[in-house]
């Protein structure tokens, strides 16, 4: 854990303040209202609670939990609002994503807190503590009283945030016991009936716990904590268990922490130039919709499960459709004739002027072979696509591409790639020498008759063929790369040659006839002319 | 270069004469008279190099025991290329990069090698994708799949023989796809029968003795093809020798006679280097 570095999280402390400044902004965020002593009311089996209370409501006497008949006696005047917890948690989950701009990745703690993780960021913020201040300046911005805390564990971080020092930052290398030791227990993420027991046993702090659990010496040491490990052994979840809290509060113990991501909702919409009133042009703009939102879910790689269409007319009135699907689709003909049923008895009143698909539901779907055929039919397929589908039939040696190499030996010199891959900036030799169009993969012999010892034959026989040598040119001497091969591998002497019918050739002799590494030379054939 | 010379053999004019009885008889009792006339006169346009209307589809048949026939594929191809580059309009790329897929069958490559990639033209020796199919019937798949691919310049594919899955079916099949994406094929048949093709033209090609070198007469030089185009959708067919000098495919007026010396002072030929980049000048005179 420690060389994981996890020095994470900041954490928003928006326990009752939160909704309250919401909840004042919507009433007008003047100071009276603010002045007053208001509790946010819940209504439960047994009445209205206190759910929380603004500065001037706490002043008054009201905590969380309180009856609202309670309030009452204490302040008659208290003034009430209905708490929203659902519109909490959804302003929570948009300010976990705002609160990604500090870290990669951040993570909800339900009722009021967000973790972020901060891991290798901070220094773009000028290090951590301008990081916490940079957070106080924008969550201020938003008018949020936020508490912030960095701590290698979101467990110490959350500790800190709620109940350390603001702008408490503890370091990897610090000892977190020393750091947190003075916390309540509380500071673990507890449940509350946790918390009670824990409160009877006695232990009221950090330190209480990791002293039991750690006391002097080793043996005893292991005996406390078994203790109350005995004590707490079928408290499974990690909310219930101390002992598990803490070890994820000093980094013993992984916590998996899910982060949220922002998820966007595939749509596309037609603004019209000209209202339409007529339904052939609806249909021809929804077959466009469909279109264009298949085009979007196919580059997300999804298919829609659920679609709404929705028609504003000129004079603002909306329709909406919606349309569930059986499986996750994206074909654009399935969609616009589930469509068409649908459309029949829409009033168009002055026209449609904003047509709008979205698909609120999709779900995964992989690109299906069917729809690449056709496409494939009408379209043609790119190169990539042509150069996957040969290289699926034919193998992934067959399809490739010649390039050059610098060497001297002909076969050599020509080398192979993948079809696509960059080319390299390769040397290519000037046009001076030629060069047959085609070479065989292993040059074939063949039989001469010598015009003289070592100059080009006047006729040999290939593949059963007699042909006579009208036109020469060479010969060209190759030697072996003695660098590579043996000392025993024998020069070429290459010539081009035509014959009586115009056929022309690039045949070698392998060897000189006096150089010591073999008999009589042999000739051979190696490449072809155009 | 476009200079038109008589049907050379009376073979082709026998095959005219065969050829276009028929193919009006077929024709008359769809096509109205003025649309028979119409396509009398292209039909009577000799085919020559760079014509802007090449066909998608051309079969090259030719012996495997020389390069002629992916010469001549070669050479026909960047033809047909060059044509199409200059006649499209003026907001296109200023250099044709797309690539050229080689495809050859395994008997193919064992008979007549593989494209060498310092004997290709120069334009196109960075353009070459290769692709060696096992069977007849791969080698079919990829030259559709080929032809299916519009990022692609042209197809060249080279079959050996007369395998049983290239019938009229499949050759119909490259014809359709070829025409229906716009990307040209050239297929080169290796020792192979001139079987039924629904191919827009075909021909047979043999080698020629080469054109005189420069500077060094007994080397052989630009290499030079007597090529017969047997069968055409718009051409009369006729016999040329063919001649690709400087990568330029043209006519050859005065073919080289085999087992003949050349006498005389050498042709010095240019000696300083052609003018480049005049194409709008060449088109003129073109």
């Amino acid at each position: 854990m420690a060389i994981w570095c996890a020095r994470l999280s900041v954490d928003r402390w928006q326990q009752s303040l939160g909704p309250d400044a919401d909840g004042d902004a919507r009433e007008g965020a003047n100071a009276a209202a603010d002045a007053a002593p208001t509790v946010l009311i819940n209504e439960t089996a047994y009445g209205p609670r206190v759910e929380a209370a603004n500065d001037a409501g706490l002043e008054a006497g009201a905590r969380a939990g309180m009856m609202l008949a309670d309030m009452r006696t204490l302040c008659p005047q208290i003034q009430t609002a209905p708490a929203d917890p659902a519109g909490d948690l959804a302003f929570l989950e948009k300010l976990a994503l705002w609160a990604q701009r500090w870290g990669p990745w951040s993570a909800l703690d339900p009722p009021d807190g967000l973790l972020v993780d901060i891991t290798a960021a901070a220094h773009l913020f000028g290090g951590e503590a301008s990081l916490l201040r940079d957070v106080e300046a924008a969550f201020a911005r938003r008018r949020l009283r936020v508490r912030s805390a960095i701590a290698p564990t979101a467990g110490a971080a959350w500790a800190l945030a709620h109940f350390g020092p603001p702008h408490a930052i503890l370091g990897p290398r610090d000892d977190a016991m020393r750091a947190l030791g003075g916390l309540p227990v509380a500071a673990l993420r507890l449940d509350p009936d946790v918390l009670t027991v824990l409160r009877r046993l006695g232990l009221k702090r950090l330190s209480d716990i990791a002293n039991v659990a750690g006391n002097a010496d080793g043996q005893s040491k292991v005996a406390a904590r078994d203790a109350l490990h005995r004590r707490f052994r079928n408290r499974r979840s990690p909310s219930a268990n101390p002992l598990i809290r803490l070890d994820q509060l000093l980094g013993q113990v992984p916590e998996p922490l899910l982060p949220i991501i922002a998820q966007r909702i595939p749509m596309v919409q037609r603004r019209l130039m000209e209202p339409i009133r007529h339904r052939s042009l609806l249909d021809q703009v929804l077959a466009d919709l469909t279109e264009d939102m298949a085009r979007e879910l196919e580059g997300k790689g999804q298919g829609a499960r659920r679609l709404e269409l929705g028609l504003w007319r000129v004079d603002g009135e909306v329709v909406v459709r919606r349309l569930e699907l059986a499986a996750a689709t994206r074909d654009p003909q399935h969609m616009t004739g589930l469509f068409t049923e649908k459309l029949d008895h829409i009033e168009a009143g002055f026209g449609i002027e904003i047509i709008r698909l979205r698909s609120s539901w999709t779900e995964p779907l992989s690109m299906a072979q069917r729809d690449v055929e056709q496409a494939a039919e009408r379209h043609g397929t790119s190169l990539a696509a042509c150069v996957d589908r040969l290289s699926v039939r034919l193998g992934p040696q067959a399809v490739r591409r010649p390039v050059t190499r610098a060497s001297h030996l002909p076969e050599r010199a020509q080398n192979w790639r993948a079809p696509l891959a960059p080319d390299n900036a390769s040397q290519t030799p000037g046009g001076l020498i030629e060069r047959p169009l085609k070479i065989l993969d292993n040059p074939e012999r063949i039989s001469v008759l010598y015009a003289s010892p070592d100059g080009h034959p006047q006729r040999f026989r290939w593949r059963g063929n007699v042909h006579e040598v009208a036109r020469v040119e060479g010969p060209e001497r190759i030697a072996p790369e003695w660098w590579r091969a043996r000392s025993t591998v024998r020069l070429r002497d290459y010539y081009r040659i035509e014959d009586k019918q115009g056929r022309r050739y690039w045949i070698y002799r392998h060897g000189l006839s006096g150089d010591g590494r073999g008999g009589m030379p042999d000739w051979f054939l190696q490449g072809l002319s155009a | 270069m476009s200079q038109i010379k008589p049907p050379s053999s009376a073979k082709a004019r026998d095959a005219v004469s065969i050829d276009s009885p028929a193919e009006g008889g077929g024709a008359a009792s769809r096509l109205s008279s003025i649309k028979i006339n119409d396509l009398s006169k292209v039909r009577e346009t000799r085919w020559r190099p760079g014509l802007a209307d090449q066909p998608r589809h051309t079969e090259i048949f030719a012996s495997a025991n020389d390069a002629s026939g992916a010469g001549l594929a070669l050479a026909l191809a960047s033809d047909a290329l060059r044509m199409c580059f200059i006649n499209k309009p003026p907001l296109n790329e200023t250099e044709d990069r797309r690539q050229i897929l080689w495809i050859q069958d395994k008997r193919a490559v064992q008979r007549g090698g593989r494209p060498y990639i310092h004997g290709l033209p120069a334009e196109l020796r960075d353009r070459l994708i290769y692709a060696e199919a096992g069977t007849p019937e791969d080698a079919l798949f990829a030259l559709e799949e080929g032809l299916k691919c519009r990022d692609l310049a042209c197809v060249i594919g080279e079959i050996a023989g007369n395998p049983r899955a290239l019938d009229f079916t499949a050759s119909r099949r490259l014809s359709l796809t070829a025409e229906k994406h716009g990307v040209a094929l050239w297929l080169v048949r290796l020792e192979a029968e001139a079987d039924l093709s629904s191919a827009r033209m075909r021909w047979r090609v043999k080698s020629a003795p080469s054109s005189a070198p420069l500077w060094n007469q007994e080397a052989p030089g630009a290499p030079q093809w007597r090529a017969e185009l047997f069968r055409a959708r718009s051409h009369v067919p006729g016999q040329w020798t063919l001649s690709n000098d400087n990568q330029r495919l043209s006519i050859c007026q005065h073919p080289r006679p085999a087992n003949t010396d050349t006498a005389g002072p050498p042709d010095i030929g240019h000696l300083v280097r052609p003018t480049v980049g005049r194409s709008l000048a060449a088109v003129a005179r073109a």
